[in-house]
């Protein structure tokens, strides 16, 4: 059995070389970025394989004993998100071999930002998360800031401002948590909380609630993603868009589900459901006025992460079930969707919907790859996207929540309308279907592509799968063991 | 009255701080408001360890003690605010060598005028 030490610790050890080697010799950085991810990538798999074919595998870092040391956990809920990360930045980086920025010190931030994330799904200690959550957020400053535009640095600098804001509201919260239970372990803190006194253990859960929110940038919080997504270069903006909020998400919804149930529930479900719905309307709405397809991608986000909380608020097996699934599906489609954004702008200079017009005729194969990335979005069956909305909304009927599956039926709408009107101008728009193409995409750019459009197609089977993947933990969680421990 | 003191500068610096960032155009001023805002939350921790009557478990002094356990958390979370200021200052640097200026707003009109 290996250590999910190791997760975290290959990629942030991984990270100090390509910064180093390529003073030495110029363009090693990617060769090295490669390796170190191929390493991640068959530790990650290897790890999760195990978690889900029997116990979950955890570890206490130094031997420390919980509650006072950190552990680290990987289980049915956090394997799914480990592979993803591994295999994500995988895909990704096949992308910027020819289309990112190459020099030796992005690709140390790559590596530091895929061990910041891995650490922060793995962890079982807030505090831990916290620090994890920071050096996935500087990294990722650091990764929008290396496009050419000035734009990039000040769209960097709104990213740091209110991601640092949302890490402080967290780090706030979990002082909240700590004076009100005296540990920091997310077991410890379940079985303390409900013992708790009340407007401590609410203001713990309102705070570390409000920053993660933050990070996933629900409406209104989510002024920092168009602006960094549309400057940063189209590699780092799949990069994030796949994994920065949707690891946010998934710790908010760890924190839901394994540390908090019994707090306030009432409030905060309303609270959340509330927030989601803004996040729906509102990311819709600015999504059909984006004239930016890279803004309109954003936006969309917000939506998207509004269905994944009321997966996470409606909280049968079921919907939580949905809610992994559409963050696992979103974070490919969306990345997919902001690769094929950086190919078009390459090779055929085009950005805003209006130019989009009749690209379809003029580059087939990769619109026909953008409509499957599009329509899952959208959630048309039989892709990755309709497998998470069905079963959120099949969750909030089994829940008799009828708001809840209100929302994921209206965000398919929405979607319909916003996707809808990037698609029709490809297809029936009428364009300069004359101009010739304005640069070359490498191979590895289209196979980023290809991988995302056929893994969209091909995860819409495994909404039964990841159901039974996590049944035995969520059993556990309700019958109120601790973490990871499965009856 | 007096004990709670502190937590009252806490969240007095918290308010400060995100209104300076929220509301001033000198960019400079926003990370200087960054850096107060998480102040008060440094001093939120701290103030949450004092411990009145404790004692330490090895050592026979009288007190005042405080518990360890925040204040290296702290330790931590300023490390981490010290680099995140880094990078923020690293940011403003090339901010102003692209624009020559350091207000928001005058950055956005640059911007939106290479953009036309």
């Amino acid at each position: 059995m290996i250590d999910p030490a190791l997760l975290v610790a290959v990629p942030l050890a991984g990270s100090a070389l390509p910064a180093v080697a390529s003073r030495l010799r110029p363009r090693t950085g990617w060769p090295l970025a490669l390796g170190v991810l191929l390493v991640q990538s068959v530790l990650a798999v290897w790890v999760a394989a195990a978690a889900l074919a029997g116990d979950p595998v955890r570890t206490q870092v130094a031997g420390i004993p919980a509650p006072f040391g950190i552990g680290l956990l990987v289980d049915a809920l956090s394997a799914p998100f480990v592979v993803l990360i591994a295999l994500a930045a995988l895909a990704v980086l096949a992308y910027t071999r020819r289309g990112g920025p190459r020099s030796g010190a992005f690709y140390s931030l790559y590596l530091l930002l895929i061990g910041g994330l891995t650490g922060v799904c793995v962890t079982t200690d807030v505090f831990n998360l916290y620090v994890f959550l920071e050096i996935s957020g500087l990294a990722s400053y650091g990764m929008v800031a290396q496009a050419d535009r000035g734009a990039a640095a000040l769209a960097a600098l709104k990213y740091l401002l209110v991601g640092t804001v949302g890490a402080s509201l967290y780090l706030f919260g979990v002082g909240y948590a700590y004076v009100a239970t005296g540990t920091l372990d997310m077991a410890a803190l379940r079985a303390a909380l409900p013992a708790a006194s009340d407007p401590l253990a609410l203001a713990a859960l309102g705070l570390m609630v409000l920053g993660l929110s933050v990070k996933v940038a629900l409406f209104p919080l989510h002024t920092w993603k168009p602006d960094a997504y549309e400057a940063a270069p189209p590699g780092v903006a799949a990069l994030l868009a796949a994994l920065a909020s949707t690891v946010a998400a998934y710790a908010l919804g760890r924190l839901l589900l394994a540390v908090f149930p019994g707090v306030a529930e009432a409030v905060v479900d309303a609270a959340l459901l509330g927030l989601a719905a803004a996040s729906i309307v509102a990311g819709s709405l600015l999504a059909y006025r984006s004239e930016s397809v890279a803004r309109l991608l954003a936006y969309s986000s917000l939506a998207q992460f509004g269905i994944v909380v009321v997966g996470f608020v409606v909280a049968t097996p079921t919907a939580i079930a949905g809610s992994v699934v559409h963050l696992i599906g979103h974070a490919v489609m969306k990345a997919g969707s902001f690769l094929v954004v950086g190919l078009l702008a390459r090779t055929h200079d085009v950005r805003t919907v209006a130019e989009y017009a009749g690209l379809a005729r003029r580059s087939p194969y990769v619109s026909a790859g953008f409509a499957v990335l599009a329509l899952g979005l959208i959630g048309i069956p039989p892709t990755v996207g309709f497998a998470g909305k069905f079963y959120i909304a099949l969750g909030a009927i089994e829940a008799g929540s009828w708001t809840a599956a209100a929302l994921v039926l209206a965000s398919t709408l929405f979607g319909l309308v916003y996707l809808g009107r990037v698609l029709e101008r490809m297809y029936v728009g009428e364009g300069d279907t004359h101009a010739g193409p304005t640069g070359a995409a490498s191979p590895g750019m289209y196979a980023a592509v290809a991988v995302a459009v056929l893994a969209t197609l091909a995860l819409g089977g495994v909404g039964p799968l990841v159901e039974g993947w996590l049944a035995p933990v969520l059993d556990g969680l309700d019958a109120g063991l601790a973490m990871g421990v499965v009856p | 009255m007096l004990e709670r003191l502190p937590y009252l500068a806490a969240i007095a610096l918290v308010g400060i701080g995100l209104a300076v960032l929220v509301d001033d155009e000198h960019l400079v001023k926003k990370v200087l408001g960054l850096n107060v805002f998480q102040t008060g939350i440094f001093l939120f921790f701290v103030t949450a360890a004092a411990r009145e009557g404790g004692s330490a478990p090895n050592v026979a002094k009288a007190g005042p003690y405080a518990n360890p356990l925040p204040q290296v958390l702290i330790l931590t979370a300023i490390v981490v605010g010290v680099s995140v200021t880094a990078v923020a200052l690293a940011l403003l640097v090339r901010i102003h060598a692209e624009y020559g200026t350091l207000r928001e707003d005058a950055v956005r009109a640059a911007i939106e005028e290479g953009r036309e």
